[in-house]
Order: C-alpha cells, then structure tokens, then sequence
C-alpha cells in the first residue's frame, strides 16, 4: 500500500497528486519505494529479426513510467513489420525501425526519455555500449548476431548488468535472465494469509501477562466479555490448561493438536442469545496453523548457508543483515518478530493492546538486530529501516540466482534435459504436465538464424535436430522435440503479434520485480507453449 | 490406431485424471503440484454432458453430443468451416499435451519432411501478413489436419466478425492483437470514459482523452494504426443489446472487471444456444487479471463448462459484520467502510455519494480518520480510503498484456484451427501468476449438471429451516455459488417473494419475516427457483437441503 503524507493541514489540500493518480494502479503493488525505482532505471533494447517482443516489453515499461530506454536496432522498416508491430505505421516504411519504434513508444507516456540507435554519431552497437553510461538492464532479441551478443556479454560481465534474452517464434518463445551474480529479495509480498506468525508456543513475558491478566477468571466473565476475548489470548489460556496436565509439554503431535482444538470447541458457550462464539470459532480454526513449533524456513536456510565469494556482496547492506539475523537466530533459537496480529473478533481496545503487545516485541528484537549490524565493520551506513524490513519480512526472505557450484552452462542443459526427459517418461503415472524444454533445443538451435531474402533459407529439419544435438546428445532422437523442431520451422523465425505480446508481458513483469527489487523474479528461464498455454520455468 | 470407441474411452479416462488436480482456490491451485492429495478436489463429474436448446434440455452421452453438434456445424455452408473442430468426433491430437508419446505416428511424418514446413497459402497483402500466413495457412505437428484448411483460413478470418467486451485493460490490449492477428471486423462495447487512472496501461489513451468514452477512442486508433481492419465502437452497456446483436458475431471475447457483466453475457449466449441453429453457439474467451495475477479460459456454451459453473472460483470477499463497524472496529479498513456505510447515511453530505468525487472521497476520508483516532487505529489514508470504497483491483501493463494476448491467442486458434485450442475436450482455463517465479497451471474445469445456467438439475442448498426467509434472501449475496444481490424467490406453484414490481414487493414482503419450515410450508428436498434483475434471462434452482 503506498503511504500518503499525512499532516495537520486539511485533508482537502493533500489528496493525490496528478502523478499519483495516473500510477495509483501500480502503486498499490510496488508503493513509491518501487516507483522510485522505475523512475531512474535506464534499459537498453537491442532489438533484432521480427523485433516486436523487446518492443511489447518496452510498452510495458514506458506505461509505468520507467526513466529512460534506448533502442539499437540496425533494420529498416519493410512491409512485414506493420503486420506485426504495432508501434510502427506506413509513415515508417524505409526509415530506421529504432527512430519510429522510439517514436511511438514515447507517446505512451510524455515523463519517459528514449534514444534510438544506430544514428549519425553512435553507429555501431560497439561504440553505443562504449559511450553510454551503464545501463539498468540490457534486453536483446534473437536472431542478435553472434558478435553482437558477445559484445553484449563482455559488456554485462564487466559492469554487472542482467542481461535478459529473448525468443520469440510461432507459437513458442521462452527468456532467460542472467543475473550477474546472487539476487536477493527482502521485500517479497508474501500471500498475506502466509505471513501470521504469532508464537503462541513460546510467549515472552508480556503476551503470557496480557492472557492471562484477561482469563483468570474466565468463567465468570459476561457473555459479552467471553464472546469478544481475542482468539490468541483463548488459545494461550487453554495451552496453559493443556500443559499443567501433561508434564508442561504443548500439544505436538497432530493428534494431542486436534485433541486439543476439540477442547478448545468444547468450552465455547452455546447458552448466550447467539447459540455461539465466534471468536471461539476462530480460536479453534487457528489451531493446526498457528501451533508450530519456529523452524528456519528454506529460502532463508539458503541465505544462511551461502558462500560469498563476490567481493561486492561482502559490502552490501543485505549480507550484512543477513549475517546479523542469522546471529539473533542461533541465539534465541528464533527469528525476529514480524510483529503482525491477523483481524480477529475482539474488543477495539482489547485488540488493539494485543496489537501493540506485537508491535513492541517485533521493535525490540528489530533494534537488537540493528546494534548487532552497526558494530558490523560497515554496518553504521545502512538504513535501520532497511534493518526493518528485513525483520519484518525474515521468514520470506529469497535468494535468486544463487551459484550452485563450478558447472558449466552446457553440462547443466544435459543435465536438465536428462531429468526432464525422465520426468516426461512418468507423466502418465505422475500426472504432471510434459515438460517444455524441447521448446527452448528446438529455439535454441535457431537462436542465430536471419531470414534470407528468398524466405528459403530456413534450415532443413535435419540440421536443426542435428544442431540439438550437438547441445544433448541423443535429444534429437527424442519425439517431442522433433515435433518442436517442425513447429518451429513453420514459423521460420517469424513472430506472432500475440505471443510476442504475452512474452513481452511477461518479460516486463520480470523486470519491474528486478528493477524495484520486489516479488520474486524467475529463476531463470522461461518457456512459453501458445499452444497448450502454459509455462514452464526451468534454471538453465 | 485405437477405435473411436476406445479413444472416447481413453479421453474420459484421461479427463477424470485430469480433474484430480483441480482445487478449489487459486491459492491451493499454486500448491497443487506439491500438495495435490492433501487438498480438496472438485467433484468428479464424468456423467453425461447435457446439450440445451432454447426452452427444452435433453440429456444424452458426450458420444452423441459430439456427433450430433459436429453434424449440424458441418451441414450448414455459411458456419466457418474451420469453427467446428472441437465437436468432430475424431479428437485424436487434441489430448496430446497431456500425455507421453511414446509411439506416435509424428516420427515417421517428421523424418519423412525434409524441406522446410508446407507451402504458405498467402493473403490479400501477402508482404504485409507474412509471418501471420505461415502460421494461419499452413499445418504443423499439433495441427488436426481434417479440421484445417490453409487454403481458405486468411479468407475465412477476412469474413469473420468478432466481439471485444470492455475497452480498458484488457480491451486495448485485445483490439491491437486481434487487429494484428488478422482480424478485419471487429466490434466493441464499453460504457466508461477515460479517468486519468487508466493512464498507466490503457495504451491506446492518453492525457487528453480524459472524459471521452473509451471504446470510441480505442476504436479510432486502432484502426488508424493497423491499415485495412474495422473497428466499430458501441459506447453503451452490453445488457442495452439483444440477442439479434450477439448473434451476428463469430467469436466474443471478454475484458471486464466485472462478475455481474460477465455472469450476464454468459448467461445470454448460453441461453441463445439452439441445438438446431448452427450460427447459435458462440465461443466464449474471458480474462482477467489482479496485480501480477490473471486468467484466461474459454467457454463453448452448453458444451464446456461456463462462467456460471466456474463462479465458485471467483467468492466475493467476506463482508465485515455491521456490528464490528458499528461499535469494535479494529482496523483502518473498518473506519472507512464506518464512514461510507454509516457516517454518509446519517450525514448526507451530498446528495448521492460519487466515487469518482474527490470532495466525496475526501469526506469519507476525514470520518474515517477522525474514527480511528477515537479508537487509536492507524492506517487510514486518502489511497486506501479510495481503494476500499470503490474496491479497487491493482491493475498494471504488463498482465493485461499476458491475459489478452492468452485471450487472442486461443481466438486465433479457434478462428482457423491452425493448432488446437483451449475448450475441448481437454483444458479449458489457464491461470497465471507472477507474483513469486511465474506459473502458469492449465487445467480442465468440468461442466457441472446442477449449473443454474447451462446445467439440468437444481442445486443443492443447505439451510436451516428455522430461517426466516429474509434470512435465506441474504445469503445469496454472500454464497461463492449464487452471489444474487437482489434475489427474488418462488417455490413450485407460489411467489415467496418479489423485489418488483413494487406491488408485489408489498404483497409478498410479509413473507420475508416468515420461517421456510413452519411458516411458509417449504420441504427438506424442495426446488425453488430465484431471479435477479441482473440476470434478467436466468432463474437459478436450487434444492433445499434442511440441517
């Protein structure tokens, strides 16, 4: 939710912005932190062949008010583009495809900036990545030339931009995101549901007092009082119970849980003028979920657990929270507190007590967590509400593109095909969908492929399969990808409108997860089959 | 090669397995892969499939069902040709996503091509459409080769008129993809104008298109834009057309963010289905998107499942009690519905409240602040107090381009059979989301009998009989399965109660304060039927159950 200043003067004064109001939309989802973010990226499309999804992708920027984009695309515009992209019309034929895509693009939204390439000083892609200051991301369509791509590579390389490839043909696309090193995410957006965390196994002093001060003589409260205890306060009570008569253990097993929900069932009052509790309703509903015992979730495990060997991460703010978290977790045994307490039937004062309750411990391990980060060696620079976050989104926490040992790009193509070609060998039992690799060998092995003039130069069936080949062995023997092969070679590296589109949603949802570092991007390719319409992320 | 007989087997098998998957929730659905036998299934439904014509329901077997609709498709010359796969009996390759192919014929059909994919059968503007053409005109291995014909596929989408319903998100995105798509008549319909809000993804407006209707403008650039295709804006409601309308196109496909509307259309071209008219089936593609979520599906009416029977799905948000916003409110969200559900009733600042009113806004703004400060509640802001008030959906670009292009992508493929599409006889829905990596899962939704819209039997309704009837006409707003806001209720024989004309509301108002055992003589297993003004052309049955 985005935050709106508030003050003493009229409300009428400080209603939204212009600005707030075109992008209130999206603020709901990123706030003005992300917004921010946006507003000073600066993408590089390097646009080839068809050339319609980096431009789908870039509309999908420019709309939510990305900073600046720059487009190098050496084509001129001919018939076939106006059937296929629509950001160019008959008064582009012959120029420049960069000058009319940019052209159209800005019209979108007049606060973006745009450049287009190659022009009169800048004319190779070269000289554009010498003389440009480093961009946010680079995105780059295929058929790129070789040498384009490698200059493309050397370049994100040396100044650690994520490079985001794509391809686009028929009915099939896929991306990939090549991150330049370990990506992590704090500020996640966990499904709200996912995120109560309320420790009713292990209360501190204060929520164990506030309980009990509300129950201790819980029989002889009114209907009205008993009718709004809030169902954390019912349930502490009732673990208290359980524990004085069983050796001051909690219930653990699913069995001693459900025991224990009936329990907790049994003592609602049926008597009063609702034939019911609510609140005991949801007390008992709350049981299986909210009686777990802390455990480290996996994503976090991961972070804990992982080597930094790139210089520039030992300085980041994150891994220094990180390590200081991961401190406070060896010696308490638990994370910090997000501090959040779900809506529950209870009395506004009541709840909001309990509510503070919360608030005050999740501050208190948040600031135990800070001292422990500024008496880290470059801990005093960061942000305490960087520290916060952190806290507060601990157990969401997710490493993307962390770097799982010395394998090469090609040995883990074999290896994921090795597996997915077992998988697809047990669908039938499995029930799972059929894997969607042979989409991306099939694209693969045209990933380079121009058009020639007399549209015959696609190559015969034949040599794709043995161009799969050559990257898994054996594959080329494989049906479903023969059927990807012929699928692929009816497009003949011609795009459609549609799957352009969808793939250039989809690769601009990935870059606003990147850019605002929010929500969780994918890890790391994307296929996409229009004909059965659906997807399939896979780490290549 | 199977017999038709053993491969309508297999199919029905293949679907029952299929259906294991589908859960209740998009949340669960997230999960399913993972945790598939730990949650709830959908019910299997492999009893026969119901085909309802105008007035009169049969039921008979898929078998017959795909015999008898294929038949009348292909007898009439005027149908597209290429509109009537799915109900071909011979549905070989459409069930091949879903299993493992470990002897297919394709082996020998793919080693046998050693030239480049078939020849392209070239449109009208042959440069213009090349990349299109190759697709549209020409099989490749997924392709069921008796229901394509590359020859006349450009022409057949030339003849074709399809209907776009919503010109926002959604719409502008599918008016640029179908007209890309080669799509050449196109109609669309949309009663909002342009709010400045639209701005940040509804492509085809800008700044100083504020306040002009949004289906004319989009209407207009579009057909600037792309040469040679018609686009014909309506700037009215869909409910404003009747069924002479919807009968003239081919294909209707859905950008709305409203239930009601959809609920609406779907229910009118379920209702135009005659089994003897081949004109009268109309597909149906709809999406839908939230934040970084979305859906696309497609509906053959009275063949595959519908919107109705999908209704569950979409359960309206648990509404607040009165009594928390009336006297222990506990979050921000509480204050502002205070504020706009009560504190504007008593006060009427205004006249009549506008949501799209900053000034109204404001005032709901400042009650509802003024009441968390009472109640030391933080978080009410001007945003939220917007957001709850007209229940605001976070909308960006980039998922309105993924659902459309989903949308357009199956309208494309039912348009000329170059590839088997979403609908039948296997999946029908795909749901996608970007909030955590991407995913998408494709799946089937069964048609349910008891579907108050295409179904044949009355649903179950479990109510206490010690309910008033004011008490049951409640609950049907806030049933996943009925959600009638204004619902009026008869039993066989008797008018319980009408919301109008206002004479009979009178009349029957009594009734309201009655029980449904005692006081109004209502029987456990008993059929009622209920209307709602939104749903002018459908009466939902239900059978009573008494707990």
């Amino acid at each position: 939710m985005t935050e709106i200043v508030m003050s003493q003067t009229p409300p009428i004064l400080h209603g939204p912005s212009e600005k707030e109001r075109k992008y209130d939309r999206q603020l709901r989802l990123w706030a003005a932190s992300g917004q921010a973010a946006l507003e000073s990226a600066n993408i590089l499309l390097v646009n080839s062949g068809p050339g319609t999804v980096g431009v789908e992708t870039l509309k999908n920027l420019v709309l939510p008010g990305i900073g600046r984009f720059a487009i190098y695309d050496e084509a001129r515009v001919e018939e076939a583009d106006l059937g296929v992209n629509f950001f160019l019309d008959e008064d582009s034929l012959g120029k420049p495809r960069s000058e009319s895509l940019t052209g159209h693009l800005l019209e979108l939204n007049p606060e973006v900036q745009g450049d287009w390439y190659p022009n009169e000083n800048v004319k190779t892609l070269d000289s554009l990545l010498t003389s440009s200051p480093v961009f946010t991301t680079i995105i780059y369509t295929h058929p790129i030339t070789p040498e384009n791509l490698s200059l493309l590579e050397s370049h994100g390389q040396q100044h650690q931009t994520p490079l985001v490839a794509i391809h686009s043909a028929g009915f099939y696309s896929y991306f990939r995101i090549n991150l330049p090193g370990a990506f992590p995410i704090v500020d996640t957006h966990p499904d709200e549901t996912a995120t109560t965390d309320l420790r009713l196994l292990t209360p501190w002093p204060e929520l164990a007092v506030f309980a009990e001060e509300l129950t201790k003589n819980i029989d002889d409260l009114s209907d009205f009082e008993h009718g709004h205890l809030p169902y954390v306060v019912i349930l502490l009570h009732y673990l208290e119970r359980w524990k004085a008569e069983h050796d001051g253990s909690y219930p653990s097993t699913y069995k001693e849980k459900t025991e224990f929900r009936r329990i907790v069932q049994g003592v609602a009052r049926t008597q009063n003028a609702e034939g019911g509790e609510e609140n005991f309703d949801e007390a008992a509903a709350a049981v299986l979920k909210t009686l777990v015992v802390p455990s480290l979730p996996s994503g976090l495990k991961e972070i804990f657990e992982y080597e930094r060997t790139n210089p520039a991460e030992q300085k980041s703010g994150f891994w220094v929270i990180a390590d200081a978290v991961k401190a406070f977790y060896e010696k308490h045994k638990c994370l910090p507190l997000p501090g959040k307490v779900p809506d529950m039937k209870a009395q506004s004062k009541v709840y909001i007590q309990l509510q503070n309750i919360y608030k005050a411990k999740a501050r208190k391990d948040a600031a135990e967590i800070l001292e422990t980060v500024q008496a880290t060696a470059g801990g005093q620079t960061i942000d305490p509400a960087e520290v916060d976050l952190f806290c507060k989104n601990a157990a969401f926490v997710k490493l993307i593109n962390a770097t799982t040992g010395k394998i090469s790009r090609a040995d883990r193509l074999n290896e994921v095909a090795a597996q997915e070609f077992r998988n697809d060998e047990q669908a039938e039992m499995t029930l799972q969908p059929l894997s969607l690799l042979p989409i991306y060998l099939a694209m693969q092995a045209t990933a380079h492929q121009v058009e020639t003039e007399d549209g015959r130069g696609w190559p015969r069936q034949e040599e794709v399969l043995a161009r799969v080949a050559k990257m898994v062995p054996g594959a080329d023997e494989n049906e479903r990808v023969r059927q990807a092969v012929e699928e692929v070679a009816r497009a003949e590296g011609g795009e459609l409108h549609n799957v352009a589109a969808l793939t250039g949603g989809m690769v601009a949802q990935e870059m606003i997860k990147i850019i605002t570092k929010q929500y969780i991007p994918i890890d790391n390719t994307c296929l996409f089959d229009g004909i059965s319409s659906r997807c399939q992320i896979l780490r290549l | 090669m199977p017999s038709l007989k053993e491969q309508l087997k297999l199919r029905i098998e293949s679907e029952v397995q299929t259906q294991i998957h589908v859960g209740r929730s998009f949340a669960m659905r997230l999960e399913t892969r993972a945790y598939s036998d730990l949650h709830g299934t959908n019910e299997v439904n492999s009893g026969p499939l119901s085909l309802k014509g105008r007035g009169n329901a049969i039921s008979i077997s898929p078998r017959e069902q795909l015999q008898a609709v294929s038949a009348h498709w292909s007898s009439n010359p005027s149908f597209p040709s290429n509109l009537q796969p799915h109900l071909r009996p011979n549905i070989t390759t459409q069930s091949q996503h879903h299993q493992p192919l470990p002897s297919r014929p394709y082996h020998l059909h793919i080693t046998a091509i050693t030239m480049s994919a078939g020849p392209v059968h070239p449109s009208s503007e042959p440069a213009r459409w090349k990349y299109l053409d190759r697709i549209r005109t020409r099989p490749g291995p997924f392709t069921t080769p008796e229901m394509f014909s590359g020859e006349t596929s450009a022409e057949a989408m030339d003849k074709m008129k399809i209907l776009v319903i919503g010109a926002g998100g959604l719409g502008c995105e599918l008016l640029k993809n179908l007209a890309l798509s080669g799509f050449k008549n196109i109609h669309v319909i949309d009663m909002d104008t342009i709010d400045i809000s639209n701005l940040n993804r509804q492509f085809l407006f800008r700044q100083s298109d504020v306040g002009k209707f949004k289906a004319e403008v989009a209407a207009a650039f579009v057909e600037k834009r792309v040469k040679g295709v018609k686009i014909t804006p309506h700037n009215c409601k869909i409910q404003d057309f009747d069924e002479d309308f919807y009968m003239q196109f081919q294909i209707v496909v859905c950008g709305l963010d409203s239930i009601e509307a959809r609920r609406w259309i779907n229910a009118t071209l379920v209702n135009m289905v005659d089994e003897t008219v081949e004109d009268s089936y109309k597909p149906l593609i709809d999406g839908g998107t939230e934040g970084f979520k979305g859906q696309a599906r497609v509906i053959l009416p009275t063949i595959t499942s519908c919107l109705e029977c999908q209704l569950d799905m979409h359960a309206p948000r648990a509404a607040v009690p009165l009594c928390t916003l009336a006297s222990i409110p506990r979050q921000p969200e509480h204050c502002i519905e205070w504020a706009h559900v009560i504190a504007w009733d008593k006060e009427k600042p205004f006249p009549q409240l506008d949501k799209d009113d900053p000034e109204h806004i404001t005032w709901l703004y400042q009650k509802a602040l003024l009441r968390a400060k009472e109640f030391n509640i933080s978080g009410v802001t001007y945003s939220l107090t917007q957001g709850v008030v007209k229940n605001i959906i976070p909308a960006i670009a980039a998922t309105n381009s993924v659902i459309a292009a989903a949308c357009c992508n199956e309208a494309l493929k039912i348009a000329t059979n170059c590839a088997p599409y979403l609908g039948y006889p296997e999946n029908n829905y795909m749901m996608y989301s970007g909030n955590d990596s991407i995913y998408t899962y494709t799946f089937k939704h069964e048609k349910k009998d008891d579907c108050p819209v295409c179904g044949v039997s009355a649903r179950e309704l479990a109510v206490d009989p010690k309910w008033t009837l004011q008490e049951l006409v409640d609950s049907f707003a806030a049933r996943p399965e009925a959600q009638l806001k204004k619902p009026s209720v008869r039993a066989e024989g008797k008018t319980l109660y009408m919301q109008s004309p206002p004479s009979l509301e009178e009349q029957t108002r009594p009734n309201l304060e009655k029980t449904l055992a005692e006081g109004l003589g209502l029987m456990d297993g008993q059929e009622i039927g209920v209307t709602d003004p939104a749903f002018a052309t459908v009466s939902f049955k239900f059978r009573l159950k008494f707990t």
